[in-house]
């Protein structure tokens, strides 16, 4: 699948769902299930301090392909973040480099990527992005 | 005198109706507002004036010699009394126009900062917002001044008797909030005023929590600095009130060079106006300053007693129904407390909390609320925090409360 069908694949699982609430309720339902860091890697250095919200990022390159982990401390943020890491994980550096990460505008989180929302998505992003661009 | 008008009988519907912002939907719920501690709706009377202002009067104020700048200087002159007659400063020239408590208060660090000396002890507390201790920080540093921090206790009260052990001949400054934002605790600003003045200390207040909640009167309070932001009064952002008094302002060096603040310049020597424009260099927020005018006009027409009854049982009623909840704390329990509701629930973070709300049309806020030595204190990342306003009803609380409800049990 590819990076844009997995936005796609996305985008049709919250149609499903026309009231916030629901919505909702399924972020949280994926940031629950999802034990998506290793205790080893929620160090400092990974560590995206947001004003709210804090996030921790690990990445690394296996077989030319990215890899990614990430949790948080709140469980909104750690569903929203699964989604990106579903979207993101093993696809190559340069696709995740110039990747237009539209799904999440599409079901309607764009606010929780703003810089002002300050929960360390909006970073979360640039670094998924950088270490993408480092690793070309 | 304004204080003399004959006072509104207390209606909430009939309050309510005078605020456009709150009659309308968010995510398809009715917005209910309980973020006041951040900024106040506004009454159309103030958004009234400000179309006015622009549509009728707008000119750049003092030294014109049109008429539409005589009308302006007029307005905004006016608004600085009625400002005047409302905290009761014996001076007009003692009111001066800033750009907010921030500014404010970093105006009166850098003026009066500039009249001490090495060693020399600031004081504020445990419980200020970054605005009352960032602009001290740096002025110990710039000065080598000693910066000292009253604690606080469990309940989120000041410890008076350790705030005594620090008043010296050392003591130069003491700068505390009257109501603290995140804890909603009432400070006893006047006990800390008279105790400073007995060491020859002079006192600053934040009063950017206070001033919309109850009457200040800053000759009783025997302040030397009232500070306050417009916006949380019912006025328009970007304009606030350093109110200081005329024989402290007199003696300090300005604090910004520009026009409107001078008596005469050449490039030898340059002398400095009088007060109030000492401290206003350049064109000033005019519309800013006319309308917080008028919010204040507004406001001493409402029943300030009934106001604060009213204000008191809805946070009381959202304390006792919080509480309810399995793993629910109230951060901030003083005794004397306005109407702002700091809370955590157990194992579930305040942004998730915050956001369940907001999809269900209540607004609160979520974080450190710019206090984060106060979080330090009380070891949590944030709280939610509803602070409640006088267009706030019980009806609100109960739907509140059950938004609440719903989050907690959708995030555990």
């Amino acid at each position: 699948m590819t990076l844009e069908e997995k936005q796609i694949e996305i985008v049709e699982e919250f149609e499903v769902y026309d009231d916030w609430m629901d919505k909702y309720e399924y972020i949280i339902e994926l940031g629950k299930e999802l034990p998506i860091i290793s205790e080893e890697n929620k160090t400092e250095d990974k560590l995206i301090e947001g004003c709210q919200s804090r996030v921790w990022l690990h990445s690394e390159v296996k077989d030319g392909k990215m890899q990614f982990s990430a949790d948080s401390d709140a469980i909104i943020t750690k569903g929203i973040i699964g989604l990106l890491i579903r979207v993101m994980n093993n696809e190559s550096p340069e696709t995740i480099a110039t990747a237009n990460l539209h799904f999440i505008a599409d079901i309607g989180l764009q606010e929780h990527l703003s810089p002002t929302r300050a929960n360390g998505l909006a970073s979360m992003v640039q670094r998924l992005k950088m270490s993408a661009l480092k690793a070309i | 005198m304004v204080e003399e008008k004959i006072k509104v009988p207390f209606d909430v519907e009939q309050i309510r109706r005078q605020f456009p912002t709150l009659s309308q939907q968010v995510y398809g719920k009715d917005l209910i507002y309980l973020d006041n501690g951040a900024t106040s709706q506004k009454p159309q009377v103030v958004i009234d004036a400000i179309a006015k202002y622009y549509s009728e009067d707008n000119s750049n104020i003092h030294r014109g010699v049109h008429h539409l700048s005589q009308v302006a200087t007029e307005q905004y002159e006016n608004a600085r009394s009625t400002i005047q007659r409302y905290i009761n400063a014996p001076l007009l020239e003692e009111v001066l126009f800033t750009a907010g408590t921030t500014a404010g208060i970093n105006m009166i660090a850098f003026s009066f900062g500039e009249t001490l000396k090495e060693g020399d002890e600031i004081i504020i507390s445990a419980m200020e917002h970054h605005s009352n201790i960032v602009p001290w920080q740096m002025l110990c540093e710039r000065k080598k001044c000693i910066l000292k921090i009253i604690p606080i206790n469990q309940k989120g009260e000041l410890k008076m008797d350790v705030f005594e052990s620090f008043l010296s001949e050392k003591t130069k400054l003491v700068s505390v909030t009257h109501i603290s934002n995140t804890l909603g605790t009432i400070n006893p600003i006047k006990e800390i005023i008279d105790q400073s003045h007995q060491v020859g200390a002079k006192v600053i207040i934040d009063g950017a929590q206070s001033i919309q909640h109850m009457k200040i009167d800053v000759q009783e309070l025997d302040c030397d600095f009232f500070i306050f932001s417009g916006h949380k009064v019912f006025g328009p952002t970007g304009v606030g009130i350093v109110y200081g008094k005329k024989e402290i302002l007199d003696t300090l060096p300005p604090y910004q060079g520009g026009g409107d603040m001078i008596a005469k310049v050449t490039f030898e020597k340059t002398t400095y106006n009088v007060l109030p424009h000492k401290f206003e260099a350049g064109t000033p927020n005019i519309s800013g300053g006319i309308c917080l005018g008028t919010a204040f006009e507004f406001l001493a027409e409402q029943d300030l007693n009934a106001i604060a009854k009213h204000e008191h049982h809805l946070a009381k009623f959202a304390e006792e129904e919080i509480l309810k909840i399995e793993g629910a704390r109230i951060i901030g329990t003083a005794q004397n407390k306005t109407s702002v509701v700091s809370f955590v629930i157990d194992g579930l973070h305040p942004f998730d909390i915050g956001t369940l709300l907001d999809k269900q049309g209540i607004a609160v806020r979520t974080g450190h609320h710019c206090t984060q030595p106060l979080m330090d204190f009380f070891e949590i990342p944030g709280t939610i925090r509803a602070s409640f306003a006088f267009y706030n009803t019980m009806e609100e609380v109960e739907i509140f409360i059950k938004a609440l409800k719903r989050s907690v049990g959708m995030l555990r």
